[in-house]
Formats: structure tokens, C-alpha cells, sequence
């Protein structure tokens, strides 16, 4: 197995996930063996369209998956323990300390009928022992960390009472209360306006910072990814096809599809002729995913040997001329940024280009 | 919006921890609703009746002169005499409590039943959903009257603990029914995700998460069950299978009327008329909770 992670010691190790929802449509397999790390301080996006496994994998680490759903093969490192191998009462409380979750649509994700200020300091009174009057005066320093303004005054509020920046900072406070080592934001900034999203990220980024947590960014947009992730991984059909250095990713793509992402989405610089080129076809379904790469259909590059034989995810050489801009706030290693792709035509693009 | 945003923060100022929000929401609308207001002010009529009948009257139900017997309605004995020649506006009013106490103990019985067996069956689903939904298919099967009469007579005495307990028994499967969809329904809610994910065991979740979301059908049909279950009492106490003489209910003042009716039509026309009055105030109560609680019709 290759290494395609940047750090020597990650909070988070996923390995060779699997997850597989049975349907009257046969089984779907969501998650195709997957491997990721996650490092204290950093930020790895996940990155994939709707359908890609994104969401499922980040459900399946928070061990969330609902049956008739189930994780049928890997494991999550956690702290020195597989997840997917302990009780159900020793993931309960890792859950909230350990690792937590933020969802997409803040309002669905708060419950309606009791105030903010009693939910989080819920997370208090359960697993503090905290009286209701301290859980609450946490609350309002919690709301007053995710810069919630006249926070003292909104405690007492509703969900419903809040916009959705708002709601998401509320969502986000709960997710931070009890200092875990691991935030998983499961497209954190979907339901916003664009002016709320950039706030919110920046408000992610800057606790990670405060905090020394790992981030696990769950998103379809790339904008998001080039904003804040110190490292990607791009997902096509339950699989990891591309991961490395998020500038380096951005810059020089080394797999189709991630080109094609790139090439679809608009960069809006002025005085250039540009044509979005957008992917053609559609993504597979997941209870039919194709034989060989399964992005071959859509490929511009298809070879016969993508129709046949799965491209393993395999090391690319990486030209350090494109990095434009260097991440700052690195784990600095000497060691040459880890970068993979799965795909055939990867032996090609490592000779040409870099 | 800027009003209500105001008095909320003033509300909350002085309430430390309330539970409200989707509840003071139905509140503000129920209060400037009169199909609300009316039967509830009708409900706390009865209810005082029901617990202080010096209240209303002072004549004593029991204090009977036979020479007053199937005396017509009169000034100062406005619903006239009965049989026994006993003050029927007295009687009547003592009938109160029967009803009410019959008709909210029923109910919470059976709230309480269908909520426990409601909740554990939609949360958990699987075996404990099957062995559930299985028995309230079986308890559907059996002919609800022809079983409160064979257990009513199995039962010893006709008193009140016998009709509460034959009345739970045979009500509970409806209302766990409607429990138990709507927990179902509040289970996918991604709020009840987000506590798991945010680490909330089994009991927190059903407790603080899904319960008070998936209540308010039950609350919806308690009320109008009210209403059903004391007119079920009434028609119980006037088969003879209910309670017996010298009990006072209203279903055993119908039924003392029964061969009486040409002659002293008013033994039927007052205790009918309370007994009507009390479920469908109930009936409305649970109608007009049912719009409030409704979001599509806000």
C-alpha cells in the first residue's frame, strides 16, 4: 500500500473503507476502499460531486452509518483504537470529544423545539457534569468564540431565530464544545450565501488554528478546497482518484477527472477568453459502476487498458515549479509532498509535464 | 418580527431554560383562536365542576324526598327531580367528576402506554418494531365492546379502576400507532444525526430529541380520545356493564331515563346535554390543537 499522506503522525487514519447500502436496485457501494490521514492543525479536503461517497465516508467515520447501510470492510484510527472495532458505547463517547460533526443545513441540524444555549450546554451537562447554570454561561462563551454577536442576550433564542451564518457558527459552537481532536464539516457552507460561506470558512480555519484540530472538509466546491485545505482528495464513484498538496492538485491536475472539474468551474479573471468545458455524461451509478477506471466513460484520455484493468492510486512526480503558492501553515518534512492519482495516463503526465 | 424577536429575548431573559419555540409558536396562535378558546373555557368549566361541586350547588344529590319524585324543572330546581325525588341539578353537576376523571385518566394510561411502546418501536425498529406492530394488529382484531363487556365481567367490581383499566387496554393500539410513525418520521430528522454524531446515547435521543418532536399528534388525539372515552363510559354505565347505583355518572342518569322519556323527559335532556357538551368541547380542543400544531397551515 502506498503512502499518500503527508504527515508521520495523523489523529485520524482511515484505511481501506468500504460502506454498502443494500437496495431493491441491488447493493450500492458507496465508499470503495479508501485511505486517508488526517494530521493535527491540518485541513484535507474531501472533495467529489453528490454521489461520490464523500458525505457517506465522513458518516461512516463519526460511525453514523443506519442500517440497512453497513461499513463492510477497513478501519478508522482513532486515538490508537479502530472505531469500527469498538463498542458501541466506546464510539458513543468518542463522539463529541473525540470527533464531531458539522452538517450542511444548520437549520435541520439544531434541534427546533429548545433554545441554543440549552443544546450546547446539553453537550456540557452530559459529559461534564456541569449544573445548567455553568452549562449555560459556557454556552454564551462558546457563541461568543464562534463570534456570534450580543451572544449573552441570544442564548436563550431559538434555532428558527437565527440566519443560517448564524445557525451554522451555532452548529459549529456545539461541535467545538467539548475540544475534540477531530472537526468533520460535512459541506459546512452548502446552505449559505456566498458573503456568509466565506465567513464561515474563515471562522473554521481560524479555530483549527486556535485549536490544533485536525479539519476534515467535506465539499463539492472548489473554491472552498482552494481556500482553505492544506491537502485534497478528490473522490469519483466511492474512490479516492487524486490526493496531494492542495496548490499542487489545483495547479497541475494529474487525473482527468479532476481536470474536468477544474476546467468546468469558472476562475473569473478579467480580459481572458473563457470557455467552461464542462464533463460530459453523467456519474456512474453506484450499484453499476462501470469495469476498469470508472471514469472511463466520461475520459477524454480513455486507453483501452481504463475499459479493462483499475488504476491503483499510485505516486506522481510533482514539479515544485507549479507550487505558485506555498501553504504557510504546513507541517514542514523534508520528505517530497506525497501526491497520487489513479489513473493510467499518470506514468505520462509525470514524464511530460513534471 | 421585530416585535416578536423582542419579547422572545425578554421572555428568555427571565426564563433561564424554556422549553418552547415550536410550543409557544402553537401557543400565540391557539390564545386569538376561539375554536380554541371556547371548548378550553368550556373544559375548565367542567373541570371545576368535576372538583368542586359545592361550587355550583349546594343541595347534597343524596338528600332525597320521595315526594318530590319526577318533579318537572322549577324555579330554584331548574332541572327538576329524579326518581328518588333528588335535586337533578345536583346530581347532574356530581356527574362531572366521573366523566373528567375518567376521561383524563384513560387517556394518560394510554398516552403513557402508546408513548413508551410508540417510541421503542419506531427508534429502534427491527425486532422490537415487528413483535409491537404485531400486537396491536392482533388487539386491532378483537371486537372492542364485546371485549370491554366479557373483561368487565371477568373483572370483580364496576367501579372506576376497572372501567379506566378496560378502556386502556382496549385504546392503547391506536394511539401507538400514531406514536410510533411519528417517531419514525422525527428519527430521520438530521438533528437526532447530529446529537448522535455530537455523541447523545440511545435514551438522550429519544428523550430530549424525539419526544417533544414527535408529540404533538398524540397530544392531538388525547384530547379528542377524551371525549370518545367518556362517551364510551357513559355507554358502558348505561348497558349496565359500567358503573352500578348509587354511583353517580351520567350515563347511569341516560340510563335511568330510558323508560321514563314521554313522561320526564328532562332525566334524559340534562345529563345528554352535559355529556354532549364535554366531548365535543374535547372533540374541538383536539381539532383546533391539531391546526396549531399543523406548520402547514401556519
Amino acid at each position: 500500500m502506498l503512502s499518500t499522506h503527508g504527515s508521520a503522525d495523523p489523529v485520524l487514519s482511515v484505511r481501506d473503507l468500504a460502506v454498502e447500502f443494500p437496495t431493491g436496485d441491488g447493493v450500492v457501494s458507496a465508499v470503495n476502499g479508501i485511505d486517508f490521514d488526517l494530521a493535527a492543525g491540518e485541513t484535507l479536503a474531501i472533495l467529489g460531486e453528490s454521489g461520490s461517497g464523500k458525505s457517506v465516508t465522513a458518516h461512516a467515520v463519526m460511525g453514523l452509518i443506519e442500517p440497512p447501510g453497513r461499513v463492510v470492510a477497513g478501519s478508522v484510527a482513532f486515538g490508537g483504537v479502530d472505531l469500527l472495532a469498538a463498542s458501541t458505547e466506546d464510539r458513543r463517547r468518542v463522539r463529541g470529544t473525540g470527533l464531531a460533526m458539522v452538517f450542511q443545513d444548520p437549520l435541520s441540524a439544531l434541534n427546533p423545539v429548545w433554545s441554543v444555549g440549552f443544546q450546547i450546554g446539553e453537550m456540557f451537562r452530559v459529559h461534564r457534569g456541569l449544573s445548567r447554570r455553568d452549562a449555560r454561561r459556557r454556552a454564551v462563551e462558546l457563541l461568543e468564540r464562534v463570534r456570534i454577536p450580543a451572544a449573552a442576550q441570544r442564548v436563550g433564542e431559538y434555532p428558527h431565530q437565527f440566519s443560517g451564518g448564524m445557525r451554522q457558527r451555532v452548529m459549529i459552537a456545539m461541535a467545538l464544545a467539548l475540544d475534540p481532536k477531530v472537526l468533520i464539516a460535512d459541506e459546512p457552507t452548502t446552505a449559505l450565501d456566498v458573503t456568509v460561506q466565506a465567513q464561515i470558512l474563515e471562522l473554521l480555519d481560524d479555530l483549527r488554528a486556535e485549536t490544533g484540530m485536525g479539519l476534515l472538509l467535506i465539499t463539492h466546491d472548489l473554491g472552498v478546497v482552494a481556500e482553505t485545505a492544506n491537502r485534497v482528495a478528490v473522490m469519483y464513484a466511492g474512490r479516492i482518484v487524486e490526493t496531494g498538496h492542495t496548490d499542487a492538485v489545483l495547479a497541475a491536475p494529474a487525473h482527468p477527472y479532476t481536470e474536468g472539474l477544474l476546467a468546468s468551474v469558472p476562475r473569473g479573471q478579467s480580459g481572458r477568453d473563457e470557455r467552461l468545458r464542462p464533463i460530459t455524461g453523467a456519474p456512474p451509478s453506484l450499484a453499476r459502476i462501470p469495469p476498469g477506471c470508472p471514469f472511463h466513460p466520461r475520459c477524454l484520455y480513455v486507453i483501452d487498458r481504463c475499459r479493462q484493468e483499475r488504476p491503483p492510486l499510485a505516486a506522481v512526480a510533482f514539479r515544485h515549479e507549479n507550487r505558485r503558492n506555498p501553504p504557510e501553515n504546513l507541517p514542514r518534512s523534508e520528505e517530497p509532498i506525497a501526491r497520487a492519482t489513479a489513473c493510467w495516463r499518470s506514468e505520462e503526465v509525470g514524464r511530460g509535464n513534471g | 418580527m421585530a416585535l416578536s424577536e423582542g419579547s422572545a429575548v425578554e421572555v428568555a431573559a427571565e426564563a433561564p431554560v424554556r422549553e418552547a419555540g415550536l410550543w409557544s409558536d402553537a401557543w400565540r396562535q391557539l390564545r386569538r383562536n376561539p375554536m380554541f378558546v371556547g371548548p378550553a373555557a368550556v373544559i375548565v368549566v367542567f373541570t371545576v365542576m368535576a372538583v368542586a361541586p359545592g361550587l355550583f350547588t349546594r343541595a347534597d344529590p343524596r338528600a332525597c324526598e320521595l315526594t318530590n319524585s319526577l318533579l318537572r324543572p322549577r324555579a330554584g330546581h331548574w332541572f327538576g327531580y329524579d326518581l328518588q325525588g333528588c335535586d337533578y341539578y345536583a346530581k347532574v353537576i356530581h356527574g362531572a367528576r366521573v366523566s373528567m376523571t375518567i376521561g383524563i385518566t384513560t387517556v394518560a394510561g394510554t398516552a403513557l402506554v402508546a408513548v413508551v411502546f410508540g417510541t421503542l418501536a419506531g427508534f429502534y425498529g427491527g425486532i422490537v418494531d415487528s413483535l409491537i406492530a404485531r400486537l396491536t394488529d392482533v388487539w386491532f382484531a378483537l371486537p372492542t365492546f364485546l371485549g370491554a363487556v366479557v373483561m368487565l365481567s371477568v373483572l370483580g367490581g364496576k367501579g372506576l379502576p376497572q372501567l379506566t383499566l378496560v378502556l386502556v387496554v382496549f385504546g392503547w393500539p391506536t394511539m401507538t400507532r400514531l406514536m410510533r410513525s411519528a417517531v419514525l418520521t422525527v428519527r430521520d430528522m438530521e438533528y437526532v444525526t447530529a446529537a448522535r454524531a455530537l455523541g447523545a446515547g440511545d435514551v438522550r435521543l429519544m428523550w430530549r430529541h424525539i419526544l417533544p418532536n414527535a408529540l404533538t399528534p398524540v397530544i392531538v388525539y388525547g384530547a379528542i380520545r377524551v371525549g370518545i372515552v367518556i362517551a364510551a363510559e357513559a355507554t358502558l354505565s348505561f348497558l349496565g356493564l359500567g358503573l352500578q347505583l348509587p354511583a353517580i355518572s351520567w350515563g347511569l342518569m341516560i340510563a335511568g331515563a330510558q323508560s321514563r322519556l314521554l313522561t320526564a323527559p328532562h332525566l334524559l335532556l340534562f345529563p345528554g346535554l352535559f355529556l354532549s357538551l364535554t366531548v365535543l368541547a374535547f372533540v374541538l380542543l383536539g381539532d383546533a390543537l391539531r391546526d396549531a400544531f399543523d406548520p402547514r397551515l401556519r
